[in-house]
């Protein structure tokens, strides 16, 4: 039941790919068009071969499993406590509608602060489907 | 039973809160508490016998809330530990006073949950309002005698059990020896005595040497109903390692492993993530463990490893939308399941509102919807059904307009009654079945 394995890689490589991510393809996912249409017989494996033909990369990064690993590292992470505290504060203003009800109405001529943007996703929490 | 009872449900009481994530009946159904992402506890009471009608039970109200935990930081990891309650357990009645075990991702705390109705009224040296008498004015001394007052409820933290987990709490469990309690996270279980704070041992350690090599997680644990020796674990893989802490100090050598062969021409990608068990219970009798992936149930017979003995699809017709389901995060959500009271019926929760039950000797099973737009109060729940594909019928919903952010994670049985506690995002949904 195995598939034709692209032969750029070394056969070093591909073992350690293999081996050391729970996820990584077995050989059985087929590497050409043919073959993938014999082999959606299944529902799941139908949804397998739509997943992995947009995010081709997908499965293919060596060195334990990095969902696993996230997992084990969830949580907000800040840059050091001092980002934490001020991040809960200004959530905490932002609770307490009744701060400002008196405020002129902006106009286009209002120069932006910092508290009027919205407030920025932090970066470091990365999508599992990035590369 | 689904005849005769399951179908009709009542709508019963619908209680708006911070999104719900646990919701536990005590030892005797009289208590409900719920734990939400903002850390609060909130505890209903059912009515007393004799102040309800004869055609129903005692309806559920709020008797007690308070802030189990706040959030926090941790300083070494520059990473926020959430306030969210993860898991409350009770521990059985000893005295006047309730006691509760909650937890959120690193610290579990137990809370004394009692009642004052009677004040001390009469004092010498102070005023009813607590201000302190010019000492001048007091020309006769009296003794202070207790009065009746309104009901307070009073939750104090009596014991608070930290720094012993590095990675989230997925799991508390009491042992039946109600001394001693298990903690779980994604890589160890330790150990607890009630009355201990300092001090916890380590009983499962599955943390590789070299993080490289990680390939499964801890996803749940319990006690054993009966045996106070025996706990299970699940894993992300879909086994449950049931463990004996006679043989050994540490458990990492299982004493069981439970396992359902796969058919290795069926793997996917997908395989691996719709086979993590996110929720394992041991039945009351203590002979079966129900265990929840992502789209079945499964009854295990303790003395049977190689396959479980009943296994029930939650949702069957997810598996041809699993990609989409990965793409949004659903395929990771985590589903708990729970008994009635006689282990005769198990339920779990879906998405769009719906929640299964499953008879397991009539092998019937039923689709329930927990929403306020289709259920008056006291009106019988009306069964609901999905359509997989093909022409749907009238009353029928297909697969793809099911709402995905509406899913029933939590939900609760009554440990006597037919009474159920269903928690859709931010609603609690408390139903009963029909009396007479």
């Amino acid at each position: 039941m195995s598939a034709e394995v692209p032969e750029a890689a070394s056969a070093e490589e591909q073992k350690s790919e293999h081996s050391m991510h729970p996820w990584s393809f077995q050989l059985s996912i087929p590497n050409n068009l043919e073959e993938m249409e014999d082999k959606v017989t299944s529902p799941e494996k139908a949804e397998e071969a739509k997943l992995k033909a947009r995010y081709p990369h997908l499965g293919q990064k060596p060195g334990g499993s990095d969902f696993l690993r996230k997992r084990l590292q969830k949580g907000q992470k800040y840059f050091d406590s001092g980002d934490y505290n001020m991040a809960k504060a200004k959530m905490k203003n932002k609770q307490l509608p009744a701060a400002a009800p008196d405020k002129t109405e902006v106009t286009g001529d209002h120069i932006p602060t910092p508290q009027d943007l919205p407030q920025r996703k932090p970066s470091l929490v990365a999508s599992k489907l990035a590369g | 039973f689904f005849e005769k009872k399951l179908i009709s449900f009542l709508f019963c009481l619908n209680y708006t809160a911070d999104i719900i994530s646990t919701v536990e009946f005590n030892h005797s159904g009289e208590l409900l508490a719920t734990g939400d992402k903002g850390g609060r506890v909130v505890i209903f009471q059912q009515e007393q016998e004799n102040k309800i009608q004869s055609h129903s039970r005692g309806e559920y109200n709020v008797y007690s809330t308070f802030q189990s935990h706040e959030p926090e930081f941790d300083y070494l990891k520059s990473l926020e530990i959430e306030e969210k309650i993860n898991k409350i357990r009770w521990l059985p009645q000893k005295n006047a006073a309730q006691f509760l075990l909650s937890t959120n991702d690193k610290t579990i705390k137990l809370w004394k949950i009692s009642e004052r109705d009677k004040r001390p009224e009469g004092y010498n040296l102070k005023e009813e309002d607590g201000r302190y008498r010019d000492p001048t004015t007091v020309t006769t001394l009296r003794v202070p005698v207790f009065r009746p007052m309104d009901l307070m409820v009073e939750a104090s933290p009596r014991r608070i059990f930290a720094n012993a987990h590095t990675y989230h709490i997925n799991s508390i469990s009491i042992n039946s020896d109600y001394e001693t309690y298990l903690s779980a996270d994604d890589l160890r279980i330790n150990l607890w005595h009630l009355e201990i704070t300092d001090r916890s041992f380590n009983i499962v350690d599955i943390k590789p040497a070299n993080m490289e090599e990680l390939t499964e997680v801890i996803t749940a644990a319990e006690f054993h109903p009966n045996s106070c020796n025996t706990f299970v674990y699940s894993s992300s893989k879909g086994t449950i390692r049931l463990c004996d802490m006679r043989a050994s100090a540490l458990c990492d050598r299982h004493s069981k492993l439970f396992e359902e062969p796969e058919d290795p021409s069926n793997r996917s990608f997908f395989s691996e993530i719709i086979s993590s068990i996110s929720d394992v219970k041991f039945s009351h009798s203590g002979r079966y463990m129900m265990t929840r992936d992502y789209l079945s149930v499964k009854i295990w017979d303790l003395n049977m490893e190689n396959r479980p003995v009943e296994t029930y699809q939650v949702h069957e017709y997810l598996r041809s939308k699993l990609c989409s389901l990965y793409e949004n995060d659903c395929i990771f959500d985590k589903f708990e399941c729970c008994w009635n009271g006689s282990d005769s019926v198990v339920m779990t929760g879906s998405y769009n509102n719906f929640f299964r039950m499953f008879d397991r000797n009539t092998k019937r099973d039923i689709t329930l919807e927990a929403s306020r737009e289709n259920n008056k109060p006291r009106t019988v729940l009306k069964p609901r059904k999905v359509c997989a594909s093909g022409k749907r019928k009238k009353d029928e919903i297909s697969v793809d307009s099911l709402d995905f952010n509406k899913k029933i994670l939590h939900t609760a049985w009554h440990p006597k009654e037919n009474i159920i506690a269903v928690a859709t995002t931010n609603n609690l949904y408390i139903f009963q079945d029909k009396v007479n």
